[in-house]
């Protein structure tokens, strides 16, 4: 199969008919899915299918960061979402993924930290986003990012009485955020690089390339994975393929 | 039907129930014998085939039978035999003797003839156990596979997709000029000259696999191809 997809790559078709930096369609976004949770989302792009959850607790900040609230990532790749992903505590793709989403929001500076101080040193907001996936077909990173984010943007905080948290009663202030930081995938297969892999591609990839950017078009953060290398010439082009290919998302999420 | 058999032909089944009684049955496929009685084992149609008493299931995992042509991909390769994997629980063996049609030494590094990753069209020639299922390289028409698109179905529409005496895979491959295998195990290989008819013979096996209890599919196949390959 990876042949059969190098080969079609290097007749400048994809095996699913799609443009190289194309995003799969329908690209959908649903909020609310969670009753119980602060925010939450669902996000299907193509086939995969990612559930996103934002929890909001209080807490006393770090020592190295005083008057800032907390980000806390968690992901998990249900059994159920792919015959590959088994029960149990999460390995090294796992924790990836989440490090991937978590480095997208947290070094974008996507969330004001310091406004979800509520008093320095002593007490501030901590957000636990956790990731769920549903289904694998294949670019579970950019699925999560953007559940992510859209996740995040349906948040609200809860009631605060006496420093302790009211669950399940809900304020009308949102999380506060300046901008939404969005991620896309480059994935290399033979010399060719690709936006969002299907479950084939993923499998047939080489390496990969996970682009974190804002709406200006600036480049946040970046991680690279597979075992084999990319040149410069080609980060080059990863990165001007992934502020092109998440505009499209960035309509999604409005 | 006569007083012994206790659902119709064609009627679901569900495991558990019973289809027949008395010792003029034998249980096959999907069926076994309580007593004097023949239950159900999985859900599917009930078939009556002389005295056989069937249960042609509904979906589920391929479970390899004898002279069943296959596609799977190597996994792994001994001394003495190959082993591929074919979507079931288990690999099958080759052996050396049935690899090929031409003849293979005793010292030779059979990696030559198939290495892992490879696709190959086999035919199931032994299926008596789970452990003890092995095909065939050397059969008509199997053979290494070359570059192509390989899709997955379910191993019970296979049928349906190959249509009565194959005309449903003969009008898909006219119209597309494409090349296809349609393994009993749910996999089809396609392979044509052009990337886009490949991709609308993936789309017709598609949709007949989403419609394969609706009638009069050959003619829907047929205008979605006509109106698809304009």
């Amino acid at each position: 199969m990876k042949k059969y997809i190098e080969a079609v790559l290097l007749n400048g078709e994809r095996i699913d008919g799609r443009k190289f930096e194309e995003f799969r369609k329908p690209v959908e976004v649903s909020y609310d899915v969670s009753n119980k949770a602060e925010g939450s989302a669902r996000v299907k792009i193509g086939k995969t299918e990612v559930i996103a959850g934002v929890k909001m607790d209080v807490g006393t900040p770090y020592p190295d960061s005083a008057d800032r609230g907390n980000l806390m990532m968690g992901a998990e790749r249900l059994p159920v979402s792919s015959p590959e992903f088994l029960p149990g505590p999460p390995n090294a793709e796992t924790i990836e993924l989440a490090r991937i989403v978590d480095r997208g929001i947290r070094e974008s500076g996507m969330i004001d930290l310091k406004k979800l101080c509520i008093r320095e040193g002593e007490l501030v907001w901590n957000i636990i986003v956790d990731i769920y996936t549903i289904n694998d077909d294949g670019n579970l990173i950019d699925a999560s990012a953007l559940a992510a984010v859209a996740a995040l943007k349906n948040a609200v905080l809860p009631e605060l009485v006496n420093d302790r948290v009211q669950w399940g009663k809900f304020t009308k202030t949102k999380v506060p955020l300046n901008f939404e930081a969005i991620n896309a995938t480059v994935y290399k297969i033979g010399k060719e690089l690709v936006i969002d892999a299907n479950r084939d591609e993923e499998a047939a990839a080489d390496a990969r390339l996970s682009v974190s950017v804002s709406e200006t078009g600036s480049v946040h953060a970046m991680q690279k994975g597979g075992r084999i290398g990319m040149s410069i010439d080609e980060i080059d082009k990863a990165i001007g393929m992934a502020i092109e290919a998440v505009k499209p998302l960035r309509e999604v999420l409005k | 039907m006569t007083k012994d058999m206790l659902v119709k032909e064609r009627d679901v089944v569900v495991p558990g129930e019973e289809l027949a009684t008395g010792m003029d049955y034998l249980p096959s496929e999907g069926a076994f014998r309580d007593g004097d009685k023949i239950l159900a084992s999985r859900v599917g149609l009930f078939n009556l085939d002389g005295r056989l008493v069937k249960v042609i299931p509904l979906g589920g995992k391929y479970i390899p039978k004898k002279n069943d042509t296959i596609i799977g991909t190597i996994t792994d390769v001994s001394h003495n035999s190959w082993r591929i994997d074919i979507g079931w629980a288990f690999d099958v063996v080759v052996f050396m003797r049935e690899g090929s049609r031409e003849f293979i030494p005793n010292d030779a590094d059979l990696k030559k003839y198939y290495a892992p990753g490879d696709m190959v069209v086999a035919k199931i020639i032994k299926a008596d156990s789970p452990r003890m299922t092995d095909a065939s390289l050397k059969m008509p028409g199997c053979r290494k596979l070359g570059i192509g698109k390989v899709i997955e179905i379910q191993s019970s529409r296979v049928p349906r997709i190959i249509g009565k005496q194959g005309s449903m895979i003969s009008m898909i491959k006219e119209s597309t000029n494409c090349n296809i295998i349609v393994g009993q195990n749910g996999k089809v290989w396609i392979s044509g000259e052009d990337h886009k008819m490949e991709r609308i013979a993936e789309a017709a096996i598609k949709k007949i696999e989403a419609e394969a209890h609706s009638s009069g599919l050959t003619e829907k196949i047929s205008e979605f191809l006509k109106k698809e390959c304009k």
